[in-house]
């Protein structure tokens, strides 16, 4: 999880913070990390370029993008497996 | 011609790693620093906390700072209603800067947070967020800073009490090179503020070009 709380500090901009910042389980929305709807499109846009997924549906997102762990799963599940 | 005397109450110049506040020199970065460097060197060298500005692009990053500067140690929104304060701007490459890079990520993924930066406005929204600015506003693109039309529009938004102040100025960024230029005018006089005019709005941005005679 620590690659992809890095991906995710890259991806964002989000230079103030280390990995270490960000809890496995902590809100990435409003509360927690505080992103707004252009950095949910920028998280699209991550899990398409470096993990090649691409999310089914918005409502999928809600849950996908609650939190690292909860992206880690989704990850985990659904990357496309290597021969 | 108008009958109301207004004032250039504060000025705020960036340009080539150089930062002054009404024509004195508070910061000079002699590092080899590119433009976005030298941006976040200012940033934090003046103590703005603003995590958003991590994820503007460099026009937005450079009027953001410049506004940042001019209006410290003022509290603006609790001087004048919102609906009161203008902001007016121009450069001569609208957000170019933004719209090459933007076009970079095109040929892979398009990034979203690079597009919502592809119009030249965007900085005059990032500057009425941080102020709660809802005045009268606009960006003009016109191949020099025309000092004459930006004093006309602005003097006649405060003759028709459109507003009571504005931020104006010019707000320039492509590749390497940066400028912003930017003056808070205002009905009543400051210590130390100037006539609103022609004369002294260029002699303001001539403080920008390394001719200080502010």
């Amino acid at each position: 999880m620590a690659d992809l709380k890095q991906q995710i500090i890259a991806q964002l901009n989000l230079k103030d913070l280390k990995p270490e910042d960000i809890g496995d389980d902590q809100p990435l929305f409003v509360e927690g990390l505080g992103l707004d709807s252009i950095d949910a499109l920028e998280l699209i846009v991550l899990l398409q370029q470096e993990y090649k997924i691409k999310l089914a549906s918005a409502e999928e997102g809600q849950h996908v993008f609650r939190s690292v762990r909860t992206m880690a799963q989704y990850i985990t599940e659904h990357q496309p497996k290597t021969v | 011609m108008s009958d109301t005397q207004t004032y250039i109450t504060a000025h705020c110049c960036i340009t080539q790693k150089k930062v002054y506040k009404n024509g004195i020199l508070l910061l000079s970065d002699e590092t080899g620093s590119d433009t976005t460097d030298f941006l976040l060197s200012a940033y934090k060298y003046f103590n703005v906390d603003y995590p958003k500005f991590y994820k503007m692009d460099n026009l937005c990053k450079l009027g953001f700072l410049a506004v940042e500067l001019l209006l410290k140690e003022r509290r603006i929104a609790e001087e004048y209603s919102p609906e009161t304060v203008g902001i007016v701007l121009s450069n001569a490459n609208s957000s170019l800067d933004a719209d090459l890079n933007y076009f970079q990520t095109v040929k892979n993924i398009p990034s979203p947070a690079q597009f919502v930066y592809t119009l030249p406005n965007i900085v005059i929204g990032e500057i009425s967020i941080r102020h709660h600015c809802k005045g009268e506003n606009a960006f003009f693109v016109s191949d020099r800073f025309d000092t004459g039309f930006m004093q006309f529009y602005v003097q006649d938004l405060l003759d028709r009490n459109r507003i009571n102040a504005c931020i104006s100025g010019w707000v320039e960024c492509l590749g390497g090179e940066y400028k912003a230029v930017v003056y808070l005018t205002e009905k009543r006089p400051a210590k130390g503020s100037l006539p609103f005019n022609i004369d002294h709005i260029h002699q303001i941005y001539e403080i920008a070009n390394g001719e200080i005679n502010g």
